[in-house]
């Protein structure tokens, strides 16, 4: 055990005070020490996962949805944070209605749901993402849409990032439903109280 | 853990996860146990070798499980079997 001195400024008190005032000193120092434990309490991270999904290829979105389903699973609360290429991960539907011609050229080149999403390696325009999903169903591997509602289901909280999404002018109608809308703040808020935070 | 003889164990309810992948049985597992009142057992059988540590951290990570045992059978098929003993305990 330490014999570190405890940095109370009621036990100065009761050194320089004699027993009465000892006496009279303990519930002033049992109310500190409440107030620093409930402090500390409030510090202590909580049984949360955080996660940024930054990417948009078909084999990083899984591995995040995995690990949220698995971290749902275990009973951690789970929050991830979809921003720039990981927002189509999030998409249902495509429009083009109402863009500037920059955000229908990024709307046309982007997929218009989570079955146009390519692999990180080996997509060859999309055939390498088709392979993947063939071999995992053979396998008997959850696909990526299946995980995503089990993970909705199971309370995960999603959330799209504002600006990227203004940045690449999609419409908050073009994602699933159940998103929620936030900034890096919001990320930051989750992240600082969870014991795991990831970045996809 | 894992000492206790299986057999010995009173099941209350039983889950087939057979041919499910990762996190699937751990998935299913979860959402059967929280159906179950506290206390009570819950037998999986799974062909996922991934599914015996699953279940170890899971049960290591959350505070409303203990694994009471895990084994290993042979099916008819001639298929590896693994074998998850869990119990709701808030």
């Amino acid at each position: 055990m330490s014999t570190a001195p405890m940095e109370l400024d009621t036990k100065s008190a009761v050194a320089t005070n004699g027993v009465g005032d000892a006496a009279q000193a303990l519930p002033q120092r049992i109310a500190a020490l409440e107030a620093r434990l409930e402090e500390m309490e409030s510090r202590i991270p909580k049984d949360k996962v955080t996660m940024v999904v930054f990417s948009g290829d078909l084999d990083r979105v899984l591995a995040a949805f995995i690990i949220a389903g698995g971290a749902a699973a275990m009973g951690q609360e789970v929050s991830m944070f979809f921003t720039f290429w990981g927002l189509n991960a999030l998409r249902k539907q495509r429009k083009l209605q109402g863009k500037k011609l920059t955000e229908k050229l990024m709307a046309l080149m982007s997929p218009a749901d989570t079955r146009g999403l390519g692999v990180s390696k080996l997509n060859f325009f999309g055939a390498g993402a088709l392979m993947l999903r063939q071999m995992m169903k053979e396998k008997n591997v959850t696909s990526v849409e299946e995980l995503i509602d089990l993970c909705a289901q199971m309370g995960v909280k999603m959330v799209s990032c504002e600006m990227s999404r203004d940045v690449m002018g999609i419409d908050p109608s073009e994602l699933r439903t159940g998103v929620e809308t936030g900034g890096v703040a919001a990320y930051l808020a989750d992240a600082l109280e969870s014991r795991v935070t990831l970045f996809i | 853990m894992a000492s206790i003889e299986t057999a010995t164990i009173q099941v209350d309810q039983e889950l087939d996860v057979r041919g499910l992948n990762c996190p699937m049985p751990l998935v299913k597992a979860r959402q059967a146990i929280l159906k179950l009142d506290v206390g009570r057992i819950l037998k999986v059988i799974s062909t996922d070798r991934g599914s015996v540590k699953d279940f170890q951290g899971w049960a290591k990570a959350a505070n409303n499980v203990t694994l009471l045992a895990q084994s290993e059978e042979t099916d008819s098929g001639g298929k590896t079997l693994y074998l998850h003993y869990v119990q709701r305990t808030k």
